[in-house]
């Protein structure tokens, strides 16, 4: 198990490297300098300038810098979006907003996704296995950007007299509603088509014929044998759907108008403000990879099956 | 016999007569066939491919095959509409801003301009009046003066006079020339803020969506069909190595990757794009950055999970027999893996790249939509949404055309991919 978990976290740490060392580098090729204005400064002054912010060095020493300047948690300070601000100050009072948006969306849309794909399984055939499958499959095609917008003008005074939430967010209870509804949709409909198929997969095994033979009832063999062997893949996709959640987010965001960090990493690629927009990529990358690396680690200790003591497979 | 019978079961000796018995070949068994023998092994119905099973299979898949032909409509509505329809994708048409995708004809427009007009109302009511026998007091007339004036609602106006719209968009200017007998091409979807027409926007959207699928798919596949067969067919140490590298880029987060290339490379492109005139810098010019980012993005990061697959299917095909027997005649590893192995592949390998189109496509239009696609004035589903939103109030129809066009697309490719997934992955074979 020790060496299992070793081996996970070490492959994180050199995905978030090779993150980090991605940025640096694209960032480093971007042409011109920071110090070009409408007064181009003398040679002198540039010389001077890049001594002090050690820009003189070779890329790799520089490199070796930014990378502990990350590991103190030093993102440098924005350059247009607001001015001369900390980064990595940003990051944390816009992120929370975000993450609460992300962490309701994939609660509900485990919550009822789940259960909807028991649902399907348990009536496998029947005109509400259809029913979902069809909801699922369109929720599945649709762009984020649809959904949020359709939810936006049917709620927010598109139908006469069905305004019953606001349309801007200002942080009350009803604001979080359409946001939520709007990001979880997806999830839902991915989980509940896999849970669908995952408990299929499992009502054929033979353990489930042998406790239909000993005369439990069906709801019992569903709910207790099958689904607890289902949900181990369901999961799998855990970790990718946080990814996946996060970076909806930006599209939710956007058309909710929510101050989130989503929203502003958007704004700042558009307004070219790159230190934000490293910090943004490099901590948004290792929240996933994080959370990547949990639902992994969590997966092999739910799945008793699984032989740790050879390093997994 | 039964003596014989008893002597071998009771020795371990094998009685070497009675097994040569048990071959025993007729006195004609090599005497050439004749024509009759010849005709019965001579197949009177045609051998079925495993194209043409699969096309059965998926012909009979009606889900599928709605989809199929759904995607075809959509096909011919992005890539032949553009030529029938007389206008281009950045034509302004004078006139035409913020256009309706519905029109009022020129006489119920007159009979509005009347009855917005305070004197023609007065002089209504006045002949009204006269009709019934008296005449119209200034107090009256000073009402509908009055009522007339604050009465702006046009909506309502229009419902009290009976002027209904008429379908597809024309300005003015055009529903003059249609009077004069001329013939002018409807704007089906109205024109946006600009005067473009959107229909024609939605095609070439729809068309650009589709081919950025396509080409993401074709370097999903490439890349994913090297790296994958390698790795499998090598195995051992190149195959451990090989698949530590698919699972780092496995945990990279795609979508902060492509955002970051899309702003990254913005600067880096527009200085290669003025430093000369050549094929690449004119590439360039066509495609812009933001597309580019997002096949680079694809060939870096998107083609794990078809190497992955690949590699499965290599790892199982390559203890097969006919391996070793190409191998025995001298075959080189890589003339067996483009001759032997990837052709018995190519069922796993067809879906997945198909699968790959709706996925690019999604990708595409979530990107265009953070306003990170094609660059203007060029269009996609993607970007028409967006630029939808910032009048979803009045102009609704803005986003939703392309927004549902997109959906269908993608809900169709799915379908069809499903489909095309049964009818060739051979375990599912009844």
């Amino acid at each position: 198990m020790a060496k299992y978990i070793l081996k996970r976290v070490l492959m994180a740490v050199i995905t978030l490297f090779i993150v980090i060392c991605l940025t640096f580098f694209l960032m480093n090729a971007i042409p011109g300098n920071p110090w070009l204005s409408e007064k181009t400064p003398s040679q002198a002054t540039i010389d001077a300038l890049n001594e002090k912010y050690g820009l003189d060095q070779p890329v790799i020493v520089q490199l070796g810098k930014y990378l502990g300047n990350i590991l103190q948690g030093e993102f440098g300070d924005s350059i247009k979006m607001q001015k001369d601000r900390p980064v990595l100050d940003i990051i944390t009072t816009m992120f929370p907003i975000s993450a609460k948006i992300g962490i309701i969306a994939i609660v509900w849309a485990i919550l009822v996704g789940v259960p909807l794909g028991c649902l399907a399984a348990y009536k496998r055939g029947t005109w509400v296995d259809s029913l979902l499958r069809v909801i699922c499959t369109i929720g599945i095609s649709m762009p984020g950007f649809v959904v949020a917008t359709i939810l936006l003008q049917i709620f927010t005074g598109g139908i006469e007299g069905f305004k019953i939430l606001p349309t801007v967010f200002d942080g009350s209870w009803q604001s979080y509603v359409l946001p939520c509804a709007a990001l979880g949709f997806y999830p839902m409909c991915y989980l509940s088509r896999q849970t669908r198929t995952a408990m299929l997969d499992s009502i054929n095994q033979e353990y489930i014929k042998t406790a239909r033979a000993k005369g439990l009832r069906n709801k019992k063999i569903i709910f207790k044998h099958a689904l607890r062997n289902a949900l181990i893949p369901v999961i799998t996709y855990l970790g990718p759907q946080i990814a996946f959640t996060l970076c909806g987010g930006f599209v939710v965001e956007q058309v909710f108008s929510i101050p989130g960090l989503g929203r502003y990493f958007v704004q700042s690629i558009q307004s070219r403000d790159y230190p934000i927009i490293m910090g943004t990529t490099i901590f948004l990358a290792a929240f996933i990879i994080v959370m990547n690396l949990v639902v992994d680690l969590l997966y092999k200790l739910v799945d008793p099956r699984i032989n740790l003591s050879k390093g997994g497979n | 016999m039964a003596e014989k019978r008893k002597k071998v079961l009771g020795s371990l000796q094998p009685d070497i007569e009675d097994i040569l018995d048990w071959n025993k070949l007729p006195e004609d068994a090599f005497q050439p066939a004749s024509a009759e023998e010849k005709e019965s092994f001579i197949q009177d119905r045609k051998s079925v491919s495993y194209w043409k099973d699969a096309w059965r299979r998926l012909r009979r898949n009606k889900v599928a095959m709605v989809a199929m032909v759904i995607v075809i409509l959509l096909g011919l509505f992005a890539f032949v509409g553009p030529l029938i329809v007389p206008y281009s994708y950045d034509e302004v048409i004078p006139g035409a801003n913020n256009l309706h995708p519905w029109h009022y004809s020129l006489e119920d427009q007159e009979e509005l301009a009347a009855a917005q007009d305070p004197e023609m109302a007065i002089e209504l009511a006045r002949a009204e009046a006269e009709a019934e026998g008296r005449e119209l007091s200034r107090i009256e007339e000073a009402q509908i003066r009055a009522q007339v004036k604050s009465g702006g609602d046009v909506d309502e106006l229009r419902a009290e006079l009976g002027i209904k719209p008429k379908l597809f968009g024309y300005t003015n200017d055009e529903l003059q020339r249609i009077a004069d007998g001329e013939f002018v091409f409807p704007h089906v979807f109205g024109c946006d803020m600009q005067g473009r027409d959107i229909m024609v926007r939605t095609m070439i959207g729809t068309r650009v969506s589709m081919i950025v699928g396509i080409c993401c798919a074709l370097i999903v596949l490439v890349i994913g069909a090297i790296y994958g067969s390698i790795s499998g067919y090598c195995g051992g140490k190149v195959d451990a190595v090989m698949q530590r590298i698919v699972e780092i880029i496995y945990t990279i987060p795609e979508v902060l990757i492509i955002l970051l290339l899309g702003a990254t490379l913005k600067p880096i492109l527009e200085n290669f794009q003025n430093s000369g005139d050549g094929f690449l810098q004119n590439m360039v010019t066509i495609l812009g950055p933001n597309l580019i980012a997002i096949f680079i993005a694809f060939g870096l990061l998107y083609w794990v999970t078809m190497s992955r697959i690949i590699r499965g299917q290599i790892l199982q095909l390559k203890q097969q027999e006919y391996v070793t027997a190409a191998r025995a005649l001298g075959a080189k590893g890589g003339r067996i893996i483009k001759r032997h192995l990837l052709p018995n592949c190519v069922g796993q390998i067809v879906t997945t790249t198909f699968l790959q189109i709706p996925s690019a496509i999604f990708t595409e239009s979530f990107l265009s939509f953070l306003g990170m696609g094609v660059s203007a004035p060029m269009t996609s589903l993607g970007s028409m949404c967006s630029d939808g939103l910032s009048g979803l109030q009045s102009y609704p129809y803005r986003l939703f055309i392309p927004a549902i066009i997109l959906s269908i697309l993608i809900l169709c490719l799915n379908l069809f991919g499903d489909g095309l997934r049964d009818a060739l992955d051979p375990r599912l074979k009844k």
